[in-house]
């Protein structure tokens, strides 16, 4: 059982982002890190593999500047390997155009399965993964709550908005895991030591055979139009409880006479 | 200039159409000539009613699935359609879990990008403009595809409101869908509904939800208590959802639900951006919290400095005795 997990490797989501004025793309200067929603896919990829009782996990990301801090992280959570791809050319990539770069290292590698987020935390456009599996003409099953591994079948809890489906896919497929699918560990002393010298193949665009127009900003083939503050809203009465401060709010609803 | 033709993804759950659905389908009138659905169930006869009250004169219908999930059946057909020449100009979709699953899949069928997270939408030639709001929704960033051909745009709930226009049920016309192969796989072998009482969250006239300065899991039961004294729907900030206090489809915001209620009452809950991105829309917002420099208190209405403890035992007795 071999299992590609797709990591995303982002800036600190407790540092607020911000846009590059001159090319309308996220900043992308500090350190990036994991992407927590990708820890789940990494943790469940692990326990399938040491279910099944062989194969290997491996990770692909499409980062700029060669970082690799986010796939050391997974790395020294207990993955075999990593794809980085990394070139300038990417910069404005669009999620299109993404899921064409990850397509293009899995195709080579022909898991059994590759996991996946449901959505990124810096982009959520929540479009990559469905996006992957049509490029790898294969089938997907989005929302994961759980996976089990039966034979040549996954077999999955797709969340629903009143609780969840049981969905059979055969393998080879695309699954994309919601957060909470799994507890991910911690990584030990000694994985974070082993994931140093860990392999991790860097490519570039040229590297993968794809066309420079599917990719960067050409490919994305979108213009940004505005960037604008929000309206923001205006606050209202704020009072300190003087022990009736519920009356306030019992006035304040039958003012709106909602009771 | 409008656009000549728009395809909204419409779905339904026991013959009753989306909310969602609707509001695509309400903004769609003003955007081009002609709206028409694309609908997967096998009922499309008891929809076309409520599509057509909606704005759409016709529904096109895969008919029955057998069980497969929608995404690459649906897609396949607009797909074939598009390149038989009979598309659309542009498709809505509604961010909900199938409707991202077509738009993924139908944008590497037609090779054109998807713009997501849209909450509004507005004309420019013959294109359509969507606004994203990011960073929690203090930046507003519109965009369009440059791409020739069919525009895909994945659309927030509650970003419009739904608003028949009197038109007659939508004629039924069915969609072929080609043979989807090994993509298409996927099946649903059995749908568990957990029971809820109550008013449903995102419909809910009055929103009660609770976070982390509840300070434990037990005292989520003064939120429910409260809801249920003034008919609300309980929700919950995503700390207190990942640290199993209440299940996921209590949680609002960026990765959780939208509500845009009359009222929404938060308890202890800071106001990240990523949870006010789902309740700033709200028509009045109240606020405990008993840090007078919580966040939440810039978009509250009335915002009581306190602690919840004190507050909501009161403020349930009161309502008790009424
Ligand atoms: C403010 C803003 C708005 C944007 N709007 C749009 C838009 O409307 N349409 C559009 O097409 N693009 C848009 N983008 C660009 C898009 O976010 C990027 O192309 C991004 O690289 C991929 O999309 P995502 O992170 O949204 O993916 P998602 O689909 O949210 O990601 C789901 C999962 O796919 C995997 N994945 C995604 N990216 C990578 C990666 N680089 N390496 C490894 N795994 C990955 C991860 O497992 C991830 O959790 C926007 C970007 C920004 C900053
Ligand atoms: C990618 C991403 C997506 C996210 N999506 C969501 C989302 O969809 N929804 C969401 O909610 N969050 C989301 N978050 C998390 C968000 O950033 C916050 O961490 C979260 O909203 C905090 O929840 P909270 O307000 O309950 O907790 P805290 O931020 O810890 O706030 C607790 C508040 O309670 C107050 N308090 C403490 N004790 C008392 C008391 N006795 N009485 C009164 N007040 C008290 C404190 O002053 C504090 O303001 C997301 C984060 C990321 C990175």
């Amino acid at each position: 059982m071999n299992v590609v997990v797709c990591v995303k490797q982002i800036p600190d989501p407790a540092d607020p982002g911000s846009l590059d004025p001159s090319t309308k793309t996220l900043k992308r200067d500090g350190k990036l890190i994991l992407d927590e929603s990708d820890s789940y896919g990494v943790e469940m990829a692990l326990q399938l593999v040491t279910n099944a009782g062989g194969g290997e996990v491996t990770l692909v990301s499409m980062a700029p500047n060669s970082e690799t801090s986010g796939l050391r992280t997974a790395l020294a959570m207990g993955a075999a390997s990593a794809t980085l791809v990394s070139d300038p050319a990417l910069q404005g990539t669009d999620a299109l155009g993404t899921a064409k770069v990850l397509a293009a290292v899995i195709k080579d590698a022909n898991p059994d399965l590759v996991l996946a987020a449901t959505e990124s935390s810096d982009g959520y456009t929540g479009t990559v993964p469905e996006q992957l599996a049509e490029l790898l003409g294969r089938p997907s099953v989005t929302f994961a709550k759980t996976i089990e591994i039966d034979g040549e079948t996954v077999k999955v809890q797709r969340q629903t908005d009143g609780g969840y489906d049981d969905v059979e896919c055969p393998l080879p497929a695309v699954v994309s895991v919601t957060a909470g699918v799994v507890e991910p560990r911690y990584p030990s002393f000694k994985g974070i030591m082993a994931a140093k010298s860990k392999p991790v193949e860097e490519k570039t665009v040229a590297d993968l055979g794809l066309d420079a127009s599917a990719i960067g900003w050409d490919g994305a083939r979108q213009d940004i139009v505005d960037i604008a503050a929000a309206p923001e809203r205006e606050a209202g009465e704020i009072i300190e409880d003087d022990g009736e401060g519920h009356a306030k709010i019992v006035e304040y609803l039958d003012s709106l006479k909602v009771l | 200039m409008t656009l000549s033709k728009i395809w909204v993804y419409a779905q339904a759950d026991e013959g009753k159409v989306s909310t969602l659905t609707l509001e695509l389908l309400t903004k769609a009138r003003d955007l081009a000539d002609t709206v028409e659905a694309v609908y997967a169930g096998t009922d499309a006869d008891a929809v076309a009613a409520q599509l057509g009250e909606h704005g759409a004169t016709t529904v096109h219908t895969t008919g029955d699935l057998g069980g497969a999930l929608e995404g690459v059946p649906v897609a396949s057909a607009i797909a074939a359609a598009v390149e038989a020449g009979n598309g659309p100009d542009a498709v809505l979709l509604g961010t909900s879990y199938d409707g991202r699953d077509v738009a993924g899949r139908l944008s590497v069928k037609l090779d054109v990008p998807v713009i997501t997270n849209v909450v509004d939408l507005e004309l420019d030639g013959d294109r359509l403009v969507g606004t994203e709001p990011i960073f929690g929704g203090t930046t507003n960033v519109k965009t369009k595809s440059t791409q020739d051909g069919v525009q895909i745009f994945l659309v927030r709930p509650k970003s419009f409101a739904a608003e028949p226009n009197g038109g007659g049920a939508a004629t039924v016309a069915e969609l072929s869908v080609p043979d989807t192969g090994a993509t298409g796989a996927a099946r649903v072998t059995n749908r568990y509904v957990e029971e809820a009482s109550g008013p449903k969250l995102d419909e809910a006239a009055i929103v009660v939800a609770g976070g982390r300065g509840l300070g434990e899991s037990e005292k989520y039961e003064m939120i429910e208590a409260l809801a249920k004294l003034v008919k609300a729907a309980p929700g919950a900030s995503r700390a207190i959802v990942d640290a199993g206090w209440v299940p996921y489809s209590y949680q609002i915001g960026q990765t959780g639900k939208v509500v845009k209620p009359t009222v929404y009452i938060a308890a202890g809950i800071s106001g990240a951006t990523q949870h006010m991105v789902g309740m700033k829309g709200s028509k009045n917002i109240i606020a405990i919290n008993k840090d007078p420099e919580a966040p939440i208190f810039g978009i509250a209405d009335l915002g009581i400095v306190g602690d919840v403890h004190k507050v909501l035992p009161k403020l349930i007795e009161a309502l008790e005795s009424r």
